[in-house]
Formats: C-alpha cells, sequence, structure tokens
C-alpha cells in the first residue's frame, strides 16, 4: 500500500477496501517507526489525524469525496496550520502555536486530505542539506549518514520513506527539487504566483513559493489540482484560470508522446562543476526522452553563472525584513532576562536564531545599508532581470528545458556544514528558475553509487501541465519514482 | 541682523477608510486595546498584505483637490525599524515613487495688527500612502496591566495614513497655522479625514530653520514633532523659531534633530540624538505589486467629487457678490458651506444669509463648541428670519430677538414674531401720527437741527423708536422724519 499512487490510494479508499483511518494509523505506524532514526518530523499529533481521517470516511461514505479525500500528507512545517504547532524549523517558533490556516492547508482541509504533521526543515528554509534546523538534521532514507537535502528536507525524507502518501514543500532556491534529486522523487516548483503564500512562512517573497513533492508526476498533478489557485489573501497571487493538470497526462499515443517536443541543454548546466556519474544519468535519460520522440538542441543561459551571488543578495535582503517581525514582543522566543528594551530585543534575537539565519540576516541587512543599497541590491535586481531574459530567449528556441537538478548526489552529514559557499552551490541550477519565476521540476532518473540523481525539467510561466506530462512520458517507460529505500518496507 | 524664518509641513492625515490599509480589521476609534487586530496587524507569522482600495481612491481624491500629478504607477517601500508597537518590525510605505507628485494648496494668511491678510501659494512636494503604528502605552496603572511595564496596543497598527509634505515654502508661524488649517479643512471637504486631532487623525510634523533675510541658502532644520492642535503649532513655531535666532546670534551652530513641544511650558527639546541615526533600509515591498492608476480610475473619483472649496469661494463672490472675506470664510468648511447654501435655496437673501450664518449662527456655535451640524437652527429656518427682515416685517433688532427663541428650539418664525409682538409698523399714518406728537414734544431739537446740528436727528429717531416701541420701521421714519423736517 505505502508504494501506491495517489490514484490508487484513492481507489483504495473508494472502494472501502481500506478506511482513511486504517491508511492513516498505517503511516503514523510507520513515522512512529522510522522517524527517530529520520526525524523527518517535527510535530505528529495522532488524535488530530485520525479526526480529519474520520471525516474522510463519513465522506466517503457519503459520496462527496475527491481523490484526495482521506490521503495522508505532510506538511512542511513553514505552513501554519491552525492549532498545530507551527516551528519552520526555528527556536524562535519552537513554541508557536498558528492561529489560522495557510492558504494551502485550507485548500488540503477543504479536499478532505489528512494531515499526518509537520516535517522538519532547515531553519527559515535557509539550507541545503536540513542541517540547520534546531530540532536535528533529517536523514536521508537512502543512506543515513547522508543529508537529505534542503530546505525541505523532512518532507523529502517522508516522501522517500514512505511515512505519507505524498508532502508538500516551498522552494525558494531550490528547496524542493534540490531534496526531490537527493531522495529520488518528483518536486515540481511552479510558476511564480500560482499558489498561494497567505500563511506560509516567509523567507524571500520575490522567490518562495509552494508546490507538491511526491512519488510521481501524476501524483504531483493531483496535488497541484488542490494547491494552485488565485487568492485574494496575497497580492502577489496571480488570477489565472484553474487548470486540471492531470488532464494532458495519458492523452498521447504511446509509442512516441513527445513527438514534436524541442528540449534545450543549457551548456552551462553542463560545464564544469557537475559530477561526472551524475552527467552520466542525465545522458542515459535524454536517450530515454529521444525514444518519447523529444529532440534536443543546445541552448545557452548566459547569465546563469550569476544567480547565485544574485539570490544570496536578493534573498537575505528580502529575509533580514521579513524576519523583523521575530522580536519577541508578540509571540515567539523572548530571552528570559533583559535590562532593557534593546537588550530584550538582542537577546531573543540571538538565542532564537541559528548561525545561518543570521548570516542571511547580516548580510540581508548590508546590502540594503545606505550606501551599499545601489551596488548590491539595485545591481541584483538589474541582472535578476537580465536572468529572466535569457530564459525568455531560450523559450523561443525550445519548448522545455532539461539538465541535471543538483551537480552531485547527496552528501554526508557534515560535509559541507563548514564551507557556506559550498554549501550554496547545491543550489546552482536550481536558483535561476526562482529568480526568473519559472516552473522547475526534479525527476528522479536513476542512481550514482547507490544514491538517487534528479532530472530537471524547467518549463515557460503557467507550462506546468506540459512538465508534468513530459515527467509522466517518462515515467511511463521507466520506474525510478517507484524505488525504495533498502530497510524501510 | 533680521532673520527669515523658512518652514515646510509633513502632516499625517488618518484617512477615512472602514477598514485598515493592508488587512479588513476595522480602524474605528477607541475600542479596547487589541480588540481590533487581526492576525495581519499583529504580523503573525505568515500573513500578507492586501492594498485597500478605498485609501487609494482617498489618495487619488487628494491629488485631484490640490491639482496634483497623480502617478500612474507608484511604489510601497519597506521602512525597516525596530520598535514595539511596529509589529513587522518595518512600515509599509512609500518612498521613491509616491502615489501624489508636486501640487499646490492656496492659504489665507489672516491679517495681525499692521499686516493686512494676504493670499499665498504653498507647493506640495508629494503625498504618499502608508500605515500607521500601533500605540506603546507607558505608566500602566490600571487595566490588570503591570506597573512599570510598557503596554502594547495594536488597534491602530496598520490604519492608513496619507503623509502630506510641503516645500519649505511658509516664512512665519502664521503661514504655517494658516496651510494647516487650510489642508485640515479641505481633507474634510473632500471627505479622506475625520479632521480630529484629539485622536490624531490629522497630525503635523513642523520643520523650521531659520537664515539671515536675504540670503536663499536654507539653514538647518529642526523638526517638531506631532503637533496636535493649531495653537501648539503657533507657539511651538515661535519658540523654536526664537531658540534658533539666539543660538546663533550666540555665536552657537544649529544641529539637525527631531524635538518634541511641551505645551504646559511652551518650548521645544531635542529628542535623545541616539534615535536620529536611523538607516531605515527602505526597498520595494515585495509581497505588494506596484500601485497603477489609470486616467479613467482618476476620472471616475473625478466623477464623484463635489465642488472644492476653491471653486465654491470663486461662484459665491460671482454668483451673490460675496466679498472675498465672506465667501472663503463660509468655504472655509464643507458643512458651513452647505448650511449657507441651503439658506439661499430656500429663499434668504446672500448677504444677510452671509451675515447671520458668519455672525449669530457662528457666535453661538462658537459659544457653545459645536459645529453646524449642531446648530438647533435648521437652513431653513434660518432663511424664513432672513426673509422677514427682507419684506420689512421685523427690523434687524427685532430679528435678534427673535433669533434667541429660535435657538431655544423655537422654529415658527412667523408666531415668535407674532408672539413677541415684534412686527415692524409700516403704516405711513401710523408713523406720521408718532413722528408729529415727537416732534410736538421735542421742539427744541427740531431748532436745533434746523440750525445745523446733524445729531439732533439721530435723536429724534431715537424718540420715534421708543415712542412705537421699537416697531416702527426705521427706514421709513428716517424718509418720514427728512420729509417733515425739511418742510
Amino acid at each position: 500500500m505505502i508504494n501506491q499512487s495517489l490514484k490508487n490510494l484513492s481507489q483504495l479508499l473508494a472502494s472501502k477496501a481500506m478506511s482513511s483511518v486504517e491508511m492513516t494509523q498505517t503511516f503514523l505506524d510507520r513515522i512512529h517507526q522510522y522517524n527517530p532514526s529520520i526525524n523527518a518530523y517535527i510535530t505528529v499529533d495522532e488524535e488530530k489525524s485520525l479526526a480529519q481521517a474520520k471525516a474522510a470516511d463519513a465522506s466517503i461514505a457519503a459520496g462527496t469525496a475527491t481523490v484526495l479525500t482521506g490521503i495522508p500528507l505532510a506538511q512542511k512545517d513553514i505552513f501554519c496550520a491552525k492549532d498545530w504547532k507551527t516551528t519552520c524549523g526555528s527556536k524562535m517558533l519552537a513554541n508557536f502555536i498558528a492561529p489560522y490556516d495557510a492558504h494551502v492547508i485550507t485548500q488540503f482541509n477543504n479536499v478532505g486530505a489528512v494531515n499526518l504533521g509537520k516535517t522538519n526543515m532547515d531553519e527559515f528554509a535557509m539550507g541545503s542539506s536540513n542541517e540547520t534546523s534546531y530540532f536535528g538534521g533529517v536523514k536521508n532514507p537512502w543512506d543515513l549518514t547522508r543529508v537529505p537535502g534542503g530546505s525541505s528536507g523532512g518532507s523529502a525524507a517522508a516522501v522517500a520513506a514512505r511515512l505519507c502518501a505524498a508532502a508538500t514543500g516551498t522552494d525558494t532556491g531550490g528547496s524542493i527539487r534540490q531534496p526531490a534529486s537527493l531522495c529520488g522523487f518528483t518536486g515540481l516548483k511552479p510558476t511564480y504566483g500560482l499558489v498561494s503564500r497567505y500563511g506560509m512562512i516567509a523567507f524571500a517573497s520575490s522567490l518562495d513559493q509552494a508546490g507538491p513533492m511526491a512519488k510521481s508526476a501524476e501524483d504531483c498533478a493531483l496535488m497541484m489540482n488542490v494547491m494552485a489557485g488565485f487568492d485574494a489573501r496575497d497580492s502577489t497571487s496571480l488570477n489565472h484560470p484553474k487548470e486540471d493538470y492531470t488532464a494532458q497526462l495519458n492523452q498521447t499515443p504511446f509509442s512516441q508522446p513527445l513527438a514534436g517536443l524541442t528540449v534545450g541543454l543549457p551548456k552551462e548546466y553542463f560545464a564544469e562543476g557537475l559530477d561526472g556519474d551524475v552527467a552520466k544519468v542525465i545522458e542515459t535519460a535524454i536517450v530515454e526522452y529521444k525514444k518519447l520522440g523529444a529532440e534536443f538542441i543546445d541552448i545557452s543561459l548566459p547569465n546563469a553563472s550569476l544567480s547565485i551571488p544574485v539570490y544570496y543578495v536578493l534573498a537575505p535582503a528580502e529575509a533580514s525584513s521579513n524576519l523583523s517581525r521575530y522580536d519577541g514582543v508578540r509571540y515567539g522566543h523572548r530571552a528570559a532576562e533583559y535590562d532593557d528594551l534593546m537588550e530584550m530585543y538582542m537577546k531573543s534575537r540571538a538565542e532564537g536564531f541559528g548561525e545561518e539565519v543570521k548570516r542571511r540576516i547580516l548580510i540581508g541587512t548590508y546590502v540594503l545599508s545606505a550606501g551599499y543599497y545601489d551596488a548590491y541590491y539595485l545591481k541584483a535586481q538589474k541582472i535578476r532581470h537580465l536572468i529572466a531574459e535569457d530564459f525568455k530567449a531560450a523559450f523561443k528556441q525550445c519548448d522545455i528545458i532539461m539538465g541535471p537538478t543538483v551537480p552531485s548526489t547527496a552528501f554526508k552529514i557534515g560535509e559541507k556544514t563548514g564551507d557556506p559557499i559550498a554549501m550554496y552551490l547545491q543550489d546552482i541550477y536550481t536558483i535561476a528558475t526562482n529568480l526568473a519565476g519559472l516552473p522547475g521540476m526534479s525527476v528522479p532518473a536513476g542512481f550514482s553509487n547507490d544514491l538517487p540523481v534528479g532530472l530537471q525539467i524547467i518549463g515557460n510561466y503557467f507550462d506546468e501541465a506540459r512538465m508534468l506530462n513530459v515527467a509522466h512520458a517518462y515515467q511511463q517507460v521507466t520506474d525510478w519514482q517507484t524505488a525504495m529505500p533498502k530497510g524501510i518496507a | 541682523m533680521e532673520w527669515e524664518v523658512v518652514i515646510g509641513l509633513e502632516t499625517h492625515t488618518q484617512l477615512k477608510t472602514k477598514t485598515k490599509i493592508f488587512s479588513g480589521a476595522s480602524t474605528a476609534y477607541g475600542a479596547e486595546p487589541n480588540t481590533q487586530a487581526c492576525e495581519v496587524s499583529i504580523a503573525l507569522p505568515g500573513v500578507l498584505p492586501v492594498l485597500n482600495k478605498e485609501a487609494v481612491h482617498c489618495a487619488i481624491k487628494f491629488g485631484l483637490a490640490i491639482d496634483a500629478e497623480i502617478a500612474p504607477r507608484s511604489v510601497f517601500a519597506r521602512k525597516n525599524y525596530f520598535y514595539p508597537d511596529l509589529p513587522k518590525g518595518y512600515q509599509i510605505s512609500q518612498f521613491e515613487l509616491p502615489v501624489v507628485g508636486k501640487g499646490k494648496v492656496t492659504i489665507q494668511v489672516p491679517a495681525v495688527g499692521k499686516n493686512e491678510a494676504y493670499e499665498k501659494v504653498i507647493n506640495i512636494t508629494r503625498a504618499h500612502l502608508e500605515e500607521d503604528a500601533g500605540k506603546s502605552v507607558h505608566d500602566l496603572k490600571s487595566g490588570g496591566a503591570v506597573e512599570g511595564m510598557s503596554g502594547i496596543d495594536l488597534n491602530r497598527a496598520g490604519t492608513p495614513l496619507l503623509e502630506i509634505v510641503t516645500e519649505p515654502d511658509m516664512r512665519s508661524a502664521a503661514e504655517a497655522v494658516a496651510y494647516a488649517k487650510k489642508l485640515h479643512e479641505l481633507v474634510q471637504w473632500i471627505g479622506i479625514c475625520d479632521g480630529n486631532m484629539q485622536e490624531g487623525s490629522f497630525r503635523c510634523d513642523v520643520n523650521v530653520s531659520v537664515r539671515p533675510k536675504g540670503t536663499t541658502e536654507l539653514g538647518t532644520r529642526r523638526e517638531i514633532k506631532n503637533l496636535n492642535s493649531f495653537k501648539f503649532m503657533q507657539q511651538a513655531i515661535a519658540y523654536e523659531t526664537q531658540w534658533q535666532i539666539d543660538t546663533l546670534e550666540d555665536g552657537g551652530k544649529i544641529q539637525q534633530a527631531t524635538v518634541l513641544f511641551n505645551p504646559d511650558t511652551g518650548e521645544t527639546r531635542a529628542m535623545r540624538s541616539k534615535e536620529e541615526a536611523n538607516d531605515y533600509r527602505y526597498f520595494p515591498d515585495p509581497d505588494l505589486l506596484p500601485l497603477e492608476i489609470t486616467e479613467a480610475d482618476k476620472e471616475t473619483v473625478r466623477a464623484e467629487m463635489t465642488e472644492l472649496p476653491e471653486a465654491m469661494k470663486v461662484r459665491l463672490e460671482s454668483e451673490y457678490a460675496l466679498s472675498v472675506y465672506d465667501a472663503s470664510a463660509i468655504t472655509s468648511s464643507k458643512e458651513v458651506a452647505d448650511y449657507f447654501e441651503r439658506v439661499i435655496q430656500a429663499g434668504g437673501d446672500a448677504k444677510l444669509a452671509a451675515n447671520w450664518v458668519m455672525g449669530g449662527i457662528a457666535a453661538k456655535l462658537n459659544a457653545e463648541d459645536k459645529s453646524i451640524a449642531e446648530s438647533p437652527i435648521d437652513a431653513v429656518v434660518l432663511a424664513q428670519l432672513i426673509k422677514r427682515i427682507s419684506d420689512g416685517t421685523i427690523s434687524n433688532n427685532a430679528a435678534k430677538q427673535v433669533f434667541e427663541a429660535m435657538w431655544s428650539g423655537e422654529s415658527d418664525v412667523d408666531a415668535i414674531i407674532e408672539a413677541k409682538g415684534l412686527k415692524q409698523v409700516s403704516d405711513t399714518g401710523a408713523i406720521e401720527a408718532i413722528i408729529d406728537e415727537v416732534l410736538g414734544a421735542n421742539q427744541t431739537m427740531v431748532e436745533e437741527f434746523k440750525a445745523g446740528k446733524e445729531k439732533a436727528f439721530n435723536a429724534l429717531v431715537g424718540q420715534i423708536m421708543k415712542a412705537s416701541k421699537g416697531k416702527a420701521n426705521p427706514a421709513q421714519v428716517n424718509v418720514i422724519l427728512k420729509e417733515k423736517l425739511n418742510d
């Protein structure tokens, strides 16, 4: 059951072969069994989850269920969920119980999905290994000595270890796709503005985007049907007509389902820095895609190399301001002792934030300061525009862009914690899409030394349905998405 | 040396919207602390701002009212600083691209001493939308709070403000106060602000500097913060100006500073300079899209707007032949202007209406600290009284008695005249009889008049009015008396 697609799980429930309570309990039992070693979840609340499952069973019995009714899902602990502890992986919010639901949570509640719990993450989504979490690192289910990636590391490990049917994540510079690549499943970062950010704790507002993390493209499509949609409470939410993301799946003839599709391979994504074994996996995937009828051309994204420096100006700038609300005045961590207001601020924030968060607040404060703003912030905004222009030009030549998601496979825990720049390079292929606001996916494409490798698929704005179909066609002829780590079955 | 003071104002105008600028929380004043603080007002993790269109509407109205440039695209920026009543750790404001650009406000500076009244145009630099902060309540002694601690009330956090900034165009406290009053009237006239200064709906920061008269370079300014009455503004500017002149004449230098006015001592004093050294790290708010205003948006608002005070003033001058003084006094507030026009519509003579509105009514309202909306005399009733003066039924003096009765709540003008027996005697025969009687009894005065003593005429009129118990029509008395004396 645990390795079934969302569609099959839904059929199990619809046919009454299994109740949502039973299904939920199965996943809760697995969480009890495996979470102590993997640490994918920060908060599990059986009572709440089972109550939702019971309500879902009633809805199924009443015939009012939809596809995801009663399906147990994991929610990244960045989404406020009413009456759930919502920590964002930080000591600052270690005891914060959200009094309201994020839009994404409301959407899942409305279709009767079951919330299995809140998953671990890098503190305030700042990190690529889940090692900055106040609640401890998450272990990669494929090799417990390795990181699952980040920042959505808890959701990634939960999907990979089958501790949930599917999960949500957020992606500011690669936080859905990089862990999807490192943990061997399918993850989608939608077009910026497609999924409302309301109730999703902000890291870098102009880059943050929520998306699905699930075994297959089809599962991601079903999740997207629930998550995407206009929300008036988010001014950057796009008023894009509601789509059925499963509509394009399986509609083309099987022999050459991708005939007519032009795929661009950016030369910058296959240059120095890419691990040779990872490159081989990607090349094999390309061969498979050619069989499916896709045509490949070489393209260039000349400003792609500037993505990381631009990102590490803009994201910290926004973060430094977004995180100012954590001041110990109204909620969150407040220092036990202080003599005056200034000391209360300084101690509360010094104690409440971890190293990486502090580093980024400092960088952000610096680049916004009088005298530096033009040289850093404004310059970075200009380059951001150029990066978006690169993609615009590329999409005149091709329909889809492909490349590796991450330069290498999952690295050892502690390997990069002393070297922030090496850690930042994990996102070298994913950040540009956030800067441009484009949708990007990671699709499992094979293994290198028994560790998963992800293929990245980048589409034009609102091209999620097509991207999902491109991934789906590949997943019809490969089975990487159903591979499970040893020792968790 | 002769000095010149240079003054510019920044006014925080609280917009009259039902809900906050970036959330649906109520803006009503005076609720229990933190009962109007929704998740956005408290800045919970994950909340986002959504711009209140009504606030934009107000900004457009103001821009049109001062004939300003209204930006087709303006940008909300974050002003970053820490303070306990600023829940997000930043204020959403507008920095580089404000919604309203350059405009003009014409002020009437009243006569002071030997200086005559004059008009002056004050240039507006910009007006931008922003959110208000909450309130820090120090010295808590009640409400269950712990003594010695500060309380935070976030009811006001997120209330929409339009900050209106002038050029340094004013050259005296009188000009600054005239501008502040004019702006205060204008924002109420166009219905964007309730103007309640006690509740902080209209707060002025005044930038003051001095320079030797005849020079053009600006001196170093000090900013007097949060003045919430015109009287305090006058006092604060006067004190600050003199302080700066004294400092410079003593060989001192002015340091740029923020100062507070103490109404008890009448003095201004600089706040600690530590609070000055702020780098607000402004940057465009990524949670909000740029604000776009089209020509069509402006036209929609323009169509809803009523006549502006300047236009109405000019119309009153030409349509009713009112003096500049009367016209500007009547257009000093929308309520007064509307009242005046209703008196005229009900048939009241314009000149008399102006006199009564600016005279009797204003004096009564002033004495009882009431607005014209609270006047016990309806415009239609006042018009009735004026008609009775115009048609000669009662004299001006008698009208005052009728007015008193009306103020006390009686509304039937003719009934009052009847009851008090105030009807003028306009019957020529009756008046002639009284005059003959008075002339007969006052032959000495008649002789004096005939000998060239003009005063005797007035004395005779007085006697006649007395004899008629004030009811004789004075105009008729004058004419008939003159005829008889000249016979």
